[in-house]
């Protein structure tokens, strides 16, 4: 049977879609800068996964180059949190990457996320810091709360229709977080909680609070952890902070003030909240230190792809030892990150009794490692690297904070050096 | 044909369309080893095509095929990943040219009784853009190719297909079974989630072969030499408008 010709207009095809735009897509924001289409990627972050971590990767590195790559440098500029991308990542599964499945989780583990947070920094470091906090927060909840509590807030946080943040800093603690005021005092069935958190990502914005707080003595183990909802009369937010990166996430202070919390919103039992957080900040640390190793990944590639052009004293800047010396030894710290970071991973999947002390080590490395890499890398570009219209300087800006929050360089060592000179 | 018809699609595994390719030395290929490799593009277009049939109730069934090397299967986990039912793996690791690709995929048709074969409309490495046409010469069944939209008819026994054509746009009514061919503005291909590239490991890729299926794949076409294009040559830099005719009048332009 023939085909019949229905209709014949001379109508204009309608414009190409996003993703149309497969063979004339441009990386990178800037329209005066197209990084040179690459042969390869090295040092590659492909070797040593299995055919379904390559998938995950595979679908994050699209992702990021489709949805997030475009905007990144107006959300940083504009200072705005990209609610409806992360909602999009939500919907592939990245809203609780290591969550059970059956409350929306993709139950995955430890390793496939810091595999996908790696793919997905490449694009934004900022909006990939905040998804891995949000994923910190939601893994909490999944392991150490009540199915009540599981069923209750998992399926709107992992479905990012919720937004979750993780409140353990206080003006007064930060490193010496045990030391933390903020306090929470048992009235019949509910909480009353007095106190002030600091630098909270998301703060404001989001919708879920787990907040650590003293029921008990000053000790470590007087600390519980405390769900709370936006929303709740006496939890209120200071003014959001302006930052020298993170800028497409808000952060914020967030204020107790007799302000009055189920006591079904106890995640785990009373004292066992600074085990709690510790133990979510184990995963939180490779979450970080995969998101720094995507910048630095990023960055080398975009280095390597300018001094391949740029020419000064007749010659591509890539011909000179010295730059060509600079970019392996860039390579080479990208190649130790990347093993501790997945190490550490593999670790945490194996509740390994030494994994906390491995996090650390792996975000040591990496995040002070990555900040080397982008500084480098904005040096190689000489004036240009200053300019906002090439994006290294943004990654330099993102990762720096990732020396500090979720364990400073200092806490690390303390973590690691105790385990040197366990008996 | 009632609706739940069973929708055949073809993938193909080809050199990532980001990647810069490299003529080989022995000037019979672009160099593929160690270059990393994807679904065809316009073969995505056609797997999520399918997929939204099946979403909108008139498929039943979503099969993704591959012919070639054992790598293919990869090519077929993405598509069974993006949501296709099952996949079959026509296993070879001989040439195939589009010829031999459109035998195999008459017996394939054929043999799982497929109602639809949705394929990309060309490979983005051969750019040959003749797998489908002759395909349907070799079914006798109707084609409809270059296609930027599609939809079942009211009775469900054809497709109203919309195809992109050098005057404009040409609406076609094609009765199925049938085949057809997907441009780039048909759909953009949804991203594979997490948990279905999960679910994925579990859905079954039968394997075939050429001989199997009793088609002989011989190549027919002999690529002589495959060659980098020129490099581009500095332009001339003129004077005056009057230059500038001038040299249009020299080189036949006006």
């Amino acid at each position: 049977m023939l085909a019949r010709v229905v209709s014949f207009s001379l109508a204009r095809a309608p414009s190409i879609g996003a993703r149309g735009q497969a063979a004339i897509r441009v990386t990178g924001t800037c329209s005066s800068v197209l990084p040179g289409r690459k042969f390869h990627s090295f040092p590659d972050a492909k070797l040593g996964l299995s055919e379904e971590q390559l998938m995950l990767q595979e679908t994050a590195a699209k992702f990021a180059e489709e949805r997030m790559l475009p905007k990144a440098e107006e959300w940083d500029r504009a200072e705005h949190f990209p609610v409806d991308v992360l909602r999009e990542a939500a919907e592939l599964g990245f809203g609780g990457i290591y969550v059970r499945d059956d409350v929306g989780g993709s139950g995955l583990t430890r390793l496939d996320a810091a595999v996908i947070f790696e793919a997905l920094s490449g694009a934004c470091v900022s909006t990939t810091a905040y998804i891995s906090i949000h994923n910190m927060c939601c893994g909490l909840i999944d392991v150490f709360g009540t199915e009540a509590q599981r069923q209750h807030f998992l399926p709107g946080l992992t479905s990012m229709k919720r937004f979750a943040s993780y409140c353990l800093t206080e003006p007064g603690s930060g490193s010496d977080a045990a030391s933390l005021m903020t306090k929470a005092v048992r009235d019949g069935d509910h909480f009353v909680l007095n106190g002030s958190k600091a630098f909270i990502s998301g703060g404001g914005d989001s919708d879920v609070y787990l907040i650590m707080v003293r029921t008990g003595d000053n000790s470590p183990k007087g600390i519980s952890c405390v769900l709370v909802e936006r929303g709740t009369p006496g939890l209120s937010f200071g003014k959001k902070e302006k930052k020298l990166g993170w800028n497409s996430q808000p952060t914020r202070a967030v204020i107790l003030e007799d302000c009055r919390v189920p006591v079904a919103n106890l995640i785990g039992k009373e004292g066992e909240g600074f085990k709690i957080a510790m133990k979510a900040l184990d995963g939180g640390r490779v979450n970080i230190a995969a998101c720094s190793l995507g910048a630095a990944q990023k960055c080398t590639e975009l280095t390597s792809s300018y001094v391949k052009q740029r020419k000064q004293f007749g010659k591509p800047l890539g011909q000179n030892q010295s730059l060509q010396f600079k970019l392996a030894d860039m390579a080479t710290s990208i190649y130790a990150s990347r093993l501790m970071v997945r190490d550490a991973a593999r670790l945490l999947d194996a509740q390994d009794p030494a994994a906390t002390a491995h996090c650390a080590m792996a975000k040591l490395f990496a995040c002070d490692a990555a900040w080397k890499v982008c500084d480098d890398a904005l040096q190689m570009h000489g004036g240009y690297g200053y300019l906002k219209d090439f994006p290294i300087e943004r990654y330099l800006r993102d990762v720096r904070v990732h020396r500090i929050l979720e364990g400073t360089d200092a806490v690390m060592r303390m973590i690691i050096s105790r385990n040197i000179l366990k008996d | 044909m009632s609706s739940g018809y069973r929708v055949m699609v073809g993938v193909k595994r080809v050199v990532d369309f980001a990647v810069k390719i490299r003529v080989r030395p022995d000037k019979l290929g672009v160099e593929t080893a160690g270059v990393k490799q994807a679904m065809n593009p316009f073969d995505e277009i056609a797997v999520e095509e399918a997929i939204r049939l099946r979403e909108k109730g008139h498929a039943a069934e979503v099969v993704a095929v591959s012919m070639g090397p054992t790598v293919c299967q990869e090519t077929l986990r993405t598509a069974l990943a993006m949501g296709a039912d099952r996949a079959i793996h026509v296993e070879t690791t001989k040439e195939l040219q589009p010829l031999a690709v459109a035998k195999l995929f008459e017996k394939l048709a054929l043999k799982e009784k497929a109602d639809l074969v949705v394929l990309g409309k060309q490979a983005i490495d051969d750019d040959s853009n003749v797998t489908g046409q002759m395909l349907a010469g070799l079914l006798r069944w109707p084609q409809a190719t270059f296609l930027s939209k599609l939809s079942v008819s009211g009775d469900k026994t054809a497709l109203e297909a919309v195809r992109e054509v050098d005057g404009g746009l040409q609406t076609l009514h094609v009765p199925l079974p049938a085949v057809v061919s997907c441009d780039l503005r048909l759909n953009e291909p949804r991203f594979a989630t997490l948990p279905n590239i999960m679910k994925a490991k579990k859905k079954p890729i039968d394997k075939q072969t050429p001989e199997s299926l009793g088609v002989d794949v011989t190549p027919r076409l002999q690529t002589v030499s495959v060659d980098e294009p020129p490099p581009r040559k500095a332009g001339v830099k003129l004077e005056t408008v009057q230059d500038l005719v001038d040299n249009l009048k020299k080189g036949g332009m006006i």
